[in-house]
């Protein structure tokens, strides 16, 4: 520890542990924002092998058709489909729509922003990423 | 008259009075003489109701003076007594030690705040980023020359902001949010939540200049609505709430 501004560094921010499923949503989505961009990344990197002719695509290709290649597009259809419909809910709440209305609060406080209607959208996000991963592992390993 | 005696009698009163008792643990730290924090571990009685402040003065008082711990109102009103306790930022004397369902309670100073000693923490970036966005009602007139008459409101226009009004500038939430984890130039939740109360009153003309200060790389947008600030505030603030009616604002929702 120093003397200087004692912030909780990214440990903290990191962890998803204290402060309910809100905050395990923020570190999911920042998580597959991050994986989903290094899968971008990748991706053009993997397409532009077309340049190397028909030969070089397959060869390419073939990478995704391993165990591995497939866990990997799994969690990749995970990410996707979770960021995206966090996202959405997360971008609906960025414009204050459905983040409850201001009232006079009463013991014990229950804060309105972290309402059911949330809640549901992050459950939902999970829950269809689930899903949908599951759908990609049974079509990838069901060949 | 036997009774008010033996409760006069201080000595005896605490220590005797409780069966139960906890293993505090608090953390010492005085940045002029320490490299790292220490934990020092206290057996300490509690009753029902006792708070965990209470239980860190009476530690100050049995057996180690010298714990450093800022406190005045002892009803979550000053906003002095903010602190880690068992991991989350709460206040220590609106959290009662039975409510916390463990043996071992451990208090350390908030997260995000430099420390002066054990457990006081510095306030002057909190003041300065609540200062930042003008907490006051900006209009042209004021209610001492005009007409002597206040401004009047409606009840209806009183509950816009008067969720907003009551913080008590604890810290707690700045403390629990994620960006001020490792932004040390974030305006925070706590000056956001007050700009809106205040872009929220009816009385209240400064909304544009108000947006224009947390429009800004280190203001609003670097608020990812994680609702940590909300889940610890323990007024009922809400400030993730207050955070995204603003930035409905800026981002044409709302007008
Ligand atoms: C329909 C598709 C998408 C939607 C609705 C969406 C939505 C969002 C939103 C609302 C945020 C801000 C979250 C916050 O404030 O905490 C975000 C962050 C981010 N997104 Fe997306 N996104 C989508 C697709 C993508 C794709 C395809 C990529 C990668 C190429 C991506 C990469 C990122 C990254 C890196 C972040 C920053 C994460 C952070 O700093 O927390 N997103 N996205
Ligand atoms: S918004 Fe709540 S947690 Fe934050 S300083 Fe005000 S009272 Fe404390
Ligand atoms: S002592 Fe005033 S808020 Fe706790």
């Amino acid at each position: 520890m120093t003397q200087d501004e004692h912030k909780e560094g990214i440990k903290g921010m990191v962890n998803p542990g204290r402060y309910g499923i809100e905050r395990v949503a923020y570190w999911l989505m920042r998580l597959s924002g991050l994986g989903l961009l290094a899968y971008f990344i990748g991706h053009i990197y993997e397409t532009s092998n077309i340049l190397r002719g028909q030969v070089g695509w397959t060869e390419f290709l073939e990478l995704t058709q391993t165990t591995e290649g497939h866990a990997i597009l799994a969690i990749v259809i995970a990410m996707c489909v979770f960021h995206t419909v966090n996202g959405i809910r997360v971008m609906l709440g960025h414009g204050g729509i459905g983040v409850g209305k201001p009232a006079r609060p009463d013991y014990p406080y229950d804060p309105a922003s972290q309402n059911y209607r949330h809640k549901i959208g992050i459950y939902s996000a999970i829950v269809l990423a689930a899903v949908a991963m599951m759908y990609g592992l049974a079509v990838m390993f069901g060949e | 008259m036997a009774q008010v005696s033996g409760i006069a009698d201080e000595q005896t009163s605490t220590p005797l009075s409780s069966s139960n008792t906890i293993l505090l643990r608090i953390s010492r730290f005085n940045p002029e003489h320490d490299d790292s924090s220490q934990f020092m571990e206290f057996t300490v009685p509690y009753e029902r109701w006792t708070t965990v402040l209470e239980a860190i003065l009476d530690v100050k008082k049995h057996f180690d003076h010298s714990v450093a711990v800022r406190y005045s109102c002892r009803q979550a009103t000053c906003g002095s007594c903010g602190m880690m306790i068992n991991g989350k930022p709460r206040l220590a004397c609106f959290t009662k030690i039975s409510e916390l369902n463990s043996n071992v309670v451990t208090v350390e100073p908030m997260n995000n705040f430099p420390i002066i000693r054990d457990l006081a923490v510095k306030f002057e970036r909190l003041f300065d980023t609540h200062q930042k966005i003008k907490p006051y009602l900006i209009r042209d007139d004021s209610e001492l020359v005009s007409d002597e008459r206040e401004f009047l409101q409606s009840p209806e226009e009183v509950e816009q902001y008067i969720q907003f009004a009551n913080c008590i500038k604890c810290g707690l939430c700045n403390s629990a949010c994620p960006t001020m984890a490792t932004d040390s130039s974030f305006v925070g939740p706590q000056a956001l939540a007050q700009a809106y109360r205040y872009v929220a009153d009816s009385r209240d003309k400064g909304k544009d200049s108000r947006l224009k200060i947390i429009d800004d790389s280190h203001g609003i947008w670097r608020c990812h609505f994680a609702g940590s600030c909300s889940q610890v505030c323990p007024k009922g603030v809400d400030p993730a709430m207050g955070i995204q009616l603003l930035r409905g604002y800026l981002l044409g929702f709302r007008s």
